[in-house]
């Protein structure tokens, strides 16, 4: 009779054994083929963009270059045409790096300043220019084109760097405000009370200890921010002449303007190219970017 | 002798160290703080105590500054701080959570401060060194504030304190987030630095225990008034109102509800215990407002004279013995706080730990009422 019960319980606790270890198959299978799903454009981005236009016209889309070329890297970079002009997209990369990294510090230190005085610096209507702030965040970037394309002429910053860092670090500003307020929201004020009496200033304890907190949440803002900018193409398009164009621009205008056969390989270069500034900051800074969108408390 | 005594009272007099005049503090249309006036001497240990939200905290920000008053003044060492900057008052605070600045070690939290102020290194270093000695946080100066226990914590947070030298320190309750044996440890240290110094102190407390430890001056507030302010003896032996009686002391004062009575020019309390009058002579009471026969009056009389053992030295008619039945039994170790039945409710009462008390067997007890205090039932306020 125990036995018997015994044998059963046994049986049935291997039966859920196997149940549980199906589960866990069942799942990592699902998440295997999302994955697959999820990296197959880049797989075929970069072997397409490492094959020469023969070997992509015989071949499938999915097959491995036999005879590996950089080829269409060189000409992606230095050489490919969009509209008359040959010059690759080196001038544009360049181009958006001169706009991105001075957006991002813009709009990454007011955002900070911003929710430091925004958290621990209440005064009257604080919590309502915050809302507005906020409002900010669900604007298209539609519709404020016309108005900022009005404003760009009149203070004469029309096509120039100087316009676009402008609308972007402008345009950054109720995010990057959010982020660091909400981060120094877990900072207690009583450390602004103690260097109050300390006699610490709104600057003095913004640098000597709001600062030095907050490496975590400005790397998700720089990266937030990296992304959005370097990715922009609206912008970019709207606000730029063709000295100041983006890389974005230019990647369009190569995979646009084709003349006779279609550079396939040397249009995947190019957008593999316009892409891997961001891909990098993602590799670089991504286990901080985890850690400051789930960083709680400061510890003190 | 008599000299020395005059010549210091005539120093306090001369230094009053605050003086906070009429203040009314309001958030938006709520009044968070009515009227409050308050003075203290130069060396005084004022501890403001009262239930949460007494507006007690809200003091002692309008004191150092971070919050700005709705009206009055605020006098700091003879010179009116009320619309001045925190950092002009002379004054060093220390809060509850510390607020130690995280990503500095603790040389750098303590002199923060001065380096603000644009003091010379070797200055900073010798405040430092002072400092240090004065807590023994020697050894900790170069760890950061995650690295230190919660008592260590504190250590560094009343040495950024004292390293600025101020006229008057305030703190707001610098001991809720210990544990209860380190409360007890850093409470005789603050008590013992508060001598060694001669500084002059507010505190902040809600805790009515550590109030009447640390106190040399003992403000109880409720509702953003100032019920009491006295000596920590003084408010309770004679608490000024129903409320202060209850909230200072532990366990609390047993209120009696009852009338005033005369028979023969001699005043008497009365009430009912178990459909029996009980009658009280409360002659020899100082009271401060005249009781007239037949106003409801409350009585109020401290665990420490409902025992059960006859008092000695006392007026006959001052006792009454009545048996009553245990409720509840607390045991310290050095005495038994026993809650007996006494007509619809209870009253405590403190008796030695030789006294057998058991549940359900009535016990004997003395009941001394040379020492109660008397309230009028309606307004609260003390006869």
């Amino acid at each position: 009779m125990t036995n018997h019960v015994l044998a059963g319980t046994a049986q049935s606790q291997l039966k859920s054994r196997f149940w549980h270890k199906a589960a866990r198959f069942s799942l990592y299978a699902i998440l295997g083929i999302f994955a697959l799903f999820y990296i197959m454009p880049l797989f075929v981005m970069v072997i397409t963009s490492l094959k020469s236009l023969d070997e992509i016209h015989q071949g499938g889309l999915l097959s491995l270059p036999e005879n590996i070329t950089f080829e269409p890297w060189k000409v992606a970079w230095s050489s490919a045409c969009a509209g008359v002009s040959c010059v690759g997209l080196k001038g544009y990369f360049l181009n958006s790096m001169v706009m991105v990294v001075p957006a991002v510090f813009i709009s990454t230190l007011i955002g900070a300043i911003n929710g430091y005085a925004l958290m621990h610096w209440k005064f009257k209507g604080s919590e309502i220019i915050f809302a507005l702030l906020l409002f900010g965040c669900f604007i298209p970037f539609q519709i404020v084109l016309l108005p900022m394309a009005i404003l760009l002429g009149k203070i004469k910053l029309s096509g120039s760097f100087s316009g676009l860092i402008m609308v972007h670090a402008v345009y950054g500003i109720p995010f990057t405000t959010m982020f660091f307020r909400n981060y120094y929201m877990t900072i207690p004020t009583e450390l602004v009370k103690a260097a109050k009496i300390d006699g610490a200033g709104f600057f003095r304890i913004f640098y000597s200890i709001f600062l030095p907190l907050s490496p975590p949440i400005i790397v998700v803002t720089i990266i937030w921010e990296f992304t959005n900018i370097w990715n922009d193409f609206l912008f970019g398009i709207s606000f730029s002449e063709p000295g100041t164009q983006p890389i974005t621009v230019a990647l369009n205008n190569i995979v646009n303007s084709t003349t006779g056969v279609k550079e396939y390989n040397v249009d995947m270069a190019a957008a593999i190219i316009a892409a891997l500034p961001t891909l990098l900051v993602y590799i670089v800074a991504g286990k901080y970017f985890i850690r400051g969108l789930s960083a709680g408390s400061v510890k003190g | 002798m008599n000299n020395t005594q005059q010549n210091e009272t005539n120093e306090m007099a001369d230094n009053k160290i605050l003086v906070i005049k009429n203040l009314d503090k309001n958030f938006g249309s709520t009044q968070v703080l009515k009227n409050i006036d308050i003075t203290i001497d130069e060396g005084d240990f004022l501890v403001l105590v009262g239930p949460s939200g007494c507006g007690k905290s809200t003091l002692l920000n309008c004191i150092a500054g971070l919050e700005e008053i709705t009206s009055g003044e605020i006098i700091i060492d003879n010179l009116d701080m009320t619309s001045v900057a925190p950092k002009d008052r002379n004054i060093a605070m220390v809060f509850q959570s510390y607020a130690l600045y995280p990503t500095m070690n603790v040389e750098k939290n303590i002199t923060f401060g001065m380096k603000v102020r644009g003091e010379s290194v070797q200055a900073q270093q010798a405040a430092l060194k002072n400092v240090s000695d004065v807590l023994q946080i020697g050894d900790l100066l170069k760890r950061k504030p995650a690295q230190l226990s919660g008592g260590q914590r504190q250590r560094v947070a009343m040495g950024r304190a004292l390293v600025r030298n101020p006229r008057l320190f305030l703190f707001d309750e610098p001991l809720s987030n210990l544990d209860a044996k380190l409360r007890v440890e850093m409470r005789a240290e603050i008590k013992k630095l508060h001598q060694k110094l001669q500084t002059s102190i507010v505190y902040v407390t809600h805790d009515q225990t550590e109030a009447m430890n640390l106190a040399t001056k003992l403000a109880v507030m409720k509702g953003g008034v100032l019920q009491q302010l006295g000596a920590p003896q003084e408010i309770y032996d004679k608490p000024n109102s129903i409320f202060v009686a209850g909230f200072i002391g532990s366990p609390a004062m047993n209120l009696i509800k009852g009338v005033a009575f005369k028979n023969q020019d001699e005043l008497f309390f009365r009430t009912q215990l178990n459909g029996e009058t009980i009658q009280i002579s409360i002659d020899h009471y100082e009271s401060e407002q005249k009781i007239v026969e037949g106003q409801d009056i409350t009585l109020g009389i401290r665990p420490e004279y409902i025992t059960g053992m006859k008092p000695v030295d006392i007026e006959e008619k001052m006792i009454i013995s009545v048996m009553l039945n245990p409720v509840l039994i607390e045991t310290n170790g050095f005495d038994k706080h026993v809650n007996l039945e006494f007509g619809d409710g209870e009253i405590g009462g403190r008796f030695t730990p030789q006294e057998q008390i058991i549940y359900g067997q009535p016990v004997l007890t003395y009941m001394d009422f040379s020492n109660i205090s008397l309230f009028d039932s309606q307004t609260e306020k003390r006869l």
